[in-house]
């Protein structure tokens, strides 16, 4: 399954780019942040506390326990700071 | 309904009167305007990020679930993102209904979901250092008052 991944805030700037693709056979986020975090030190940096870690899966917010089946967009960042 | 999200700034007074003029039958309108504040140390400026596409999404969402709750005419939220400095207005709410407990709540509830459930992150650039704003447990706890049980 190939994902588009995009990263903002602080979590961009751990990981090093905004946005990738990978072919992943994740189940569910959690399964995907792993994935990663094999992958790359970058990866275990940025998701070293998964508490202030937010997820949207194809721009809806999601969590870590959701699955991946059929997204086509994941997207990571910290809690959100509007207003 | 009118959501905006945008780089350039905008003018307040305007906006308002806009909204205003297509107004119908509303005898009341709130509205609120965040601007950025200063830092200890001084802030060169407020960097926005967003995440395009999501962000509006998002905020429409948060308008139409403020219109089921309240009685509201219209809803107006206009949100700029990049750099922005000290003084200037990072977003502004406004809220019509009938009445003005109707207005004044929705308002509130607006701004405590914007807070914490609209795609944005702020990162303070000071004079002396740069900091991503983290959320706090008060504006998390904000929401509690809105979930029905």
């Amino acid at each position: 399954m190939r994902v588009q991944v995009l990263y903002f805030s602080w979590v961009r700037e751990k990981v090093g780019l905004p946005k990738e693709t990978i072919d992943t056979e994740a189940k569910t986020v959690a399964d995907l942040i792993l994935e990663l975090c094999l992958k790359d030190e970058r990866y275990k940096l940025a998701f070293s506390s998964l508490d202030v870690i937010r997820v949207a899966l194809d721009q809806e917010l999601a969590d870590l326990s959701s699955s991946m089946e059929a997204v086509k967009e994941v997207a990571f960042f910290p809690p959100m700071t509007g207003g | 309904m009118k959501i905006v999200v945008q780089l350039e700034a905008f003018n307040p007074g305007e906006q308002l009167d806009n909204f205003r003029d297509q107004l119908k039958s509303s005898g009341a309108l709130v509205s609120f305007s965040g601007m950025v504040r200063d830092i200890p140390g001084g802030l060169a400026k407020i960097k926005i990020e967003h995440y395009p596409g999501m962000t509006e999404k998002a905020i429409n969402k948060i308008c139409s679930e403020a219109c089921l709750r309240w009685e509201l005419e219209d809803i107006m939220v206009i949100h700029r993102f990049g750099n922005l400095k000290k003084g200037e207005l990072i977003m502004m709410i406004a809220t019509a209904a009938n009445h003005r407990t109707n207005a004044f709540e929705a308002a509130e509830f607006l701004m405590d979901y914007l807070k914490s459930r609209a795609p944005f992150w702020k990162k303070e650039i000071g004079f002396e250092k740069a900091n991503w704003v983290s959320s706090k447990d008060v504006d998390e706890k904000a929401l509690d008052r809105w979930k029905t049980p």
